[in-house]
C-alpha cells in the first residue's frame, strides 16, 4: 500500500513568517507520527532554507516564497523555492561557515544543519533565476516505546 | 512570554525567547549592542530556559556577541541548555566558546 499526500504553500518573504512556515509543515508532517525530535528536525531544516530564501534569494525584498511538501509512505519531503538571485556556486555556498553576509552575522551553517537534520538534501539554482532546496527525510524510523 | 535584558554589575543576562529564529535574532541582536555600547559589560549570559527552538540564525547571535566580548576580555556563558539545543550548540561549534551551565 502507497500512500501519499501533499500540500503547498506561497507567502511572503517576511521574516515573521517564518515561524508560520515552521508550524504548517510541522503540522502536517503529524499524520506520520513522528517523534518530537523528528518534528524539531524538520522544523530547523525548515527554518534554515526559509532563512536563506529570505536573506540571501530575495536579499530581504518581499517577494513569495513557495513551500512544496509530499508524504510517501513514512517519507516526508520538502521543497522550498525562491525566485530571487541565485546561488553562483552552489558548492561553494555549501560549505559549513562559509557566509557571503558575515556582517550581518549570518553564522554559514544553514545547509549544514539542513544536511544535519534530514536525510537528504539536494540544492539547484541559478544566477538571477531563483534556487530550489529538496530535503527528504523518513519519518518513524526508530521504534517506539 | 518576551525575552528580557538584565544588567547587575558587569553582567548582561539576556533571557532568550521560546524561539531564537532570524525573527527574533535580529531584535537580541540590536538591544544586545545597545546595552553593551552603554555599558561596562564583562560576561553575557544567555538564559534558554524558555528556548524551544533554536537554528543558525541564533548561533549567529551567539557567535557575534562572543566576538564583542573577546574584544573586551570578556565571557560567554549559556545557562538552562536542553537537549535540542545543546545539539545545535556542539553542531555548530560554538559551544567551544562558551561556558555551558548544566544547571536547568
Amino acid at each position: 500500500m502507497s500512500e501519499t499526500n501533499e500540500m503547498k504553500l506561497e507567502f511572503d518573504s517576511r521574516p515573521c513568517n517564518e515561524s508560520f512556515a515552521r508550524v504548517a509543515v510541522a503540522s502536517f508532517m503529524t499524520q506520520l507520527n513522528p517523534t518530537l525530535e523528528e518534528v524539531a528536525d524538520v522544523k530547523t531544516a525548515l527554518s534554515e532554507a526559509v532563512t536563506n530564501a529570505i536573506v540571501h534569494g530575495y536579499q530581504n525584498e518581499v517577494k513569495k516564497i513557495h513551500i512544496e511538501c509530499h508524504i510517501q509512505d513514512q517519507v516526508l519531503e520538502v521543497k522550498v523555492t525562491d525566485y530571487g538571485v541565485g546561488i553562483e556556486d552552489v558548492e561553494l555556498a555549501m560549505q559549513p561557515m562559509y557566509t557571503t553576509k558575515p556582517d550581518e552575522e549570518r553564522s554559514g551553517m544553514g545547509f549544514a544543519f539542513m544536511e544535519a537534520f534530514m536525510d537528504e538534501l539536494e540544492v539547484e539554482s541559478a544566477p538571477g533565476k531563483g534556487t530550489t532546496v529538496w530535503m527528504k527525510k523518513r519519518i518513524g524510523r526508530f521504534e517506539r516505546k | 512570554m518576551e525575552q528580557y535584558f538584565e544588567v547587575a554589575g558587569t553582567d548582561l543576562f539576556i533571557c532568550l525567547p521560546e524561539e531564537v529564529d532570524h525573527f527574533n535574532s535580529e531584535k537580541i541582536r540590536r538591544e544586545a549592542d545597545r546595552i553593551l555600547q552603554s555599558r561596562n559589560i564583562r560576561r553575557i549570559i544567555f538564559d534558554f530556559s524558555q528556548t524551544q527552538f533554536m537554528d543558525s540564525s541564533g548561533i549567529g547571535v551567539i557567535m557575534g556577541r562572543y566576538k564583542n566580548m573577546r574584544f573586551m576580555g570578556g565571557t560567554v556563558t549559556a545557562v538552562h541548555v536542553n537537549e535540542r539545543i545543546r545539539r545545535i550548540l556542539t553542531l555548530s561549534g560554538v559551544y567551544k566558546m562558551l561556558d555551558i551551565s548544566d544547571m536547568r
